[in-house]
């Protein structure tokens, strides 16, 4: 497979390794942003690579973990309807709400679907106009235009039967955020580069000069992760604060202009609650008022929704990077994969999944060099 | 229904279906009704018309409310599985080669020859009397090319809305040569692990076809019997311990059950195991993993390391092993647990899945 097996090459990647140790001095405390690296980091053991010194914080980057219990709680009162089909990625059936997940309202008679892109939901409107089609809108700026589009081509195509529970958040407002926090260990950031690849990284220079923190924009492969966490050692090392592109392959300064336009015009900044982290201002967008129809918050009387978060779940403080998963008391215990108490232990990005799949091996070291 | 069929297998022969046309008088319904699960003139005529000439025996004289088998040797094997796979016939195969090869397979890794099987088949009303005929001779050819007879079964017919399509169950019975001991329990430390080819391919050929994902190539199915490579492989490596076909879970719940069966740890290297491009680039495209990946013609073989070269060369020597590899060997360190090198040099601990994989959303 072209482009994917050049970039898990394995004597490379303990060449850059060898090279990471080398040039570090000292400890660094380096988050990577996104979920989807920190899946690659646990599924290919990139950490065992590093300097004890490289602290990798994992960061909020999950869009199943942070999307708000509150939306999942609508999304479970809008999917149990009757007249409802409610479309999501797969991810999201499993992430508990306050009493219960998708799973479980499909297992009692809703109509729950998985769909791999937005516009097969779309396509399920057209084919079933006696059903209202909802899709569930989730996710960074990496899933934002395919959700964008399908709102666009449901107003176009003027499919009434169609409409999406929208909750997606935007990284830039989320590293202000980590930065502004009094208990902030991070000194640099991977920045997702799926994101970068919509957005560009126009956004992240005022950003690295503000809070003093070089910004690298990283992919996913193992080569990609360990080839950003080189630069930012080296910045780090350097006492510089730069925003470097190390996925240029797939990233460009400017980003995706059309892609750019056509968000623009179906979305608007909003206020966004994270779960686990709490409200970051202008951190998510919402349909903008040309599409409220397309809302299904509207369309649907999902005001009087009450929350209950599960009291021993830390997610936030994992999501924050203020804990290690480990270090919660629930983990491996209550919490796991099977029951999970927060969205951290769901998805594979989630953090807390992530160390229960893939991260026992280093707890195992321990018990057999004992 | 029920049948005894004559001892002799009914000769084999290659059915088309583009040809097919329904026999008198099922044509009279183009689909599955009630009646046909009534057991009244409707069900005899489907037993007579087609599931008897498809399944192998067309003497209607041998029906009987069981069948009396005669077999050699008292070890037995029996096991039974059943079939709910949608959709109903995907490149590479049908429910109904499944329901063959599955009960088949199941035999073949506890080391036993199979000899016949029982077919239950749970129908909705409504079904196309085409689709079942088409499923119905994909089970006969595919039990006929395996060498087992189906020797008794069944017929129910459930209301609309109350199945999907078609359900089948199989069981099957072998026979384990004396002196055969395959089990978990024998996997020691320095053994070796093989897997007899590519993985994923059946989970990623249904897959392919349930979300309308359209490859460059086609993905099949590797739907097969495996009791002839188990032949081949028992030959070239009697002191094989332990056998398993990675359905449902795909290799990495296979090897963690034998891993916790045995009390023993197990390490894969992860570039060792083959994978085809085009299953490896939908598992990235969908966010799965190849390892948890079902499949239908595949085994996992743990053979002592003194016979390992002439494991692998058995297999290398039939058709169905044709892209077998030596993927990782039983360790003294991490008992009951299962280890990935990956591919950078590094290791992770493979766990069972949580139930059903559900893709990554980016």
């Amino acid at each position: 497979m072209k482009y994917l097996e050049e970039f898990r090459d394995g004597e490379i990647a303990q060449r850059i390794a060898a090279e990471i140790r080398q040039i570090t001095t000292r400890p660094w405390a380096i988050m990577e942003v996104c979920g989807g690296q920190t899946h690659s980091i646990l599924r290919n053991g990139i950490d065992q690579l590093l300097p004890p010194e490289i602290e990798l914080i994992h960061g909020p980057g999950c869009p199943v973990c942070v999307t708000p219990l509150e939306m999942i709680d609508k999304a479970l009162a809008i999917a149990a309807r009757p007249e409802v089909t409610f479309c999501s990625f797969g991810d999201m059936l499993r992430v508990p709400g306050t009493d219960r997940d998708l799973f479980r309202v499909k297992s009692e008679g809703g109509d729950v679907r998985v769909v791999y892109s937005p516009l097969d939901a779309v396509a399920l409107a057209r084919k079933h106009p006696e059903k209202q089609v909802v899709f569930f809108g989730i996710g960074f700026e990496t899933t934002a235009p395919a959700n964008a589009m399908a709102v666009h081509v449901a107003r176009r195509e003027g499919l009434r039967n169609f409409s999406m529970l929208v909750s997606h958040v935007l990284v830039p407002p989320a590293i202000d955020a980590i930065m502004r926090s009094p208990t902030n260990r991070v000194q640099a950031f991977l920045a997702a580069g799926h994101v970068c690849s919509v957005m560009g990284f126009w956004q992240y220079p005022p950003l690295a000069t503000q809070h003093r923190v070089p910004i690298v924009i990283t992919g996913f492969e193992p080569l990609d992760v360990l080839e950003g966490i080189r630069r930012t050692v080296r910045q780090l090392e350097a006492g510089d604060a730069r925003v470097e592109n190390a996925y240029e392959r797939v990233v460009t300064f400017d980003g995706n202009a059309p892609a750019q336009a056509l968000l623009e015009e179906v979305f608007a900044e909003t206020d966004r609650a994270w779960r686990g982290i709490g409200v970051i201002p202008k951190s998510g967008w919402r349909l903008s008022d040309a599409y409220a129809d397309y809302d299904a918050e509207h369309r649907f009387d999902v005001r009087d929704i009450r929350t209950v978060e599960s009291p021993r779940c830390r997610a936030g403080e994992v999501l924050q990077g203020s804990i290690k998963p480990t270090e919660c008391e629930a983990f491996g215990r209550e919490c796991t994969p099977r029951a999970p108490l927060g969205a951290t232990m769901v998805s594979s990005e989630g953090a807390c999944a992530a160390y229960f799949n893939y991260g026992r091996v280093v707890q195992l070291e321990r018990v057999v060099s004992a | 229904m029920s049948a005894v069929l004559p001892e002799t297998t009914a000769p084999a022969v290659t059915p088309s279906f583009d040809a097919w046309t329904c026999p008198m008088p099922l044509r009279d319904y183009p689909t599955i009704v009630l009646g046909h699960g009534g057991g009244g003139q409707l069900s005899a005529e489907l037993v007579e018309h087609l599931f008897l000439p498809a399944l192998g025996g067309a003497d209607p004289a041998a029906l009987a409310d069981s069948a009396v088998l005669t077999l050699p040797g008292s070890r037995i094997a029996y096991s039974t599985d059943s079939f709910v796979v949608r959709p109903l016939i995907f490149p590479g195969g049908s429910i109904g080669t499944l329901a063959v090869h599955g009960t088949v397979n199941d035999l073949a890794m506890s080391g036993a020859t199979p000899i016949a099987l029982s077919v239950g088949f749970i129908l909705e009303e409504g079904l196309p009397m085409a689709t079942l005929a088409r499923i119905v001779h994909d089970l006969g050819a595919a039990a006929r090319e395996a060498g087992v007879r189906i020797v008794t079964g069944d017929t129910k017919v459930v209301e609309r809305g109350h199945g999907d399509g078609i359900y089948i169950n199989t069981s099957g019975i072998g026979v384990v040569p004396p002196g055969r001991e395959i089990g978990p329990t024998r996997v020691s430390v320095g053994d070796v692990i093989l897997v007899s080819g590519t993985i994923g391919d059946h989970g990623m050929a249904i897959m392919s076809q349930r979300e309308g994902l359209e490859f460059e190539t086609t993905i099949q199915s590797d739907s097969a019997a495996l009791h002839t490579l188990v032949g081949a492989l028992l030959d070239a490596a009697p002191g094989t311990r332990a056998l398993r076909d990675p359905t449902r879970g795909g290799v990495a719940s296979s090897l963690n059950e034998i891993a916790r069966a045995s009390n023993i740890g197990l390490v894969v290297r992860e570039e060792a195991v083959p994978v085809r491009p085009a299953v490896r680039a939908a598992c990235e495209l969908l966010g799965l993993d190849p390892f948890f990946v079902a499949n239908e013609g595949k085994l996992l073989a743990i053979v002592p390391a003194a016979e390992a070269t002439a494991a692998l060369a058995a297999m290398h020597a039939h058709p169905l092993g044709r892209d077998a590899a030596i993927i990782g060997e039983a360790v003294d360190s991490h008992p009951g647990m299962l280890v990935g090198r990956t591919g950078i040099g590094a290791r992770r601990v493979i766990t069972m899945q949580i139930g059903e994989q559900l893709p990554r959303i980016c």
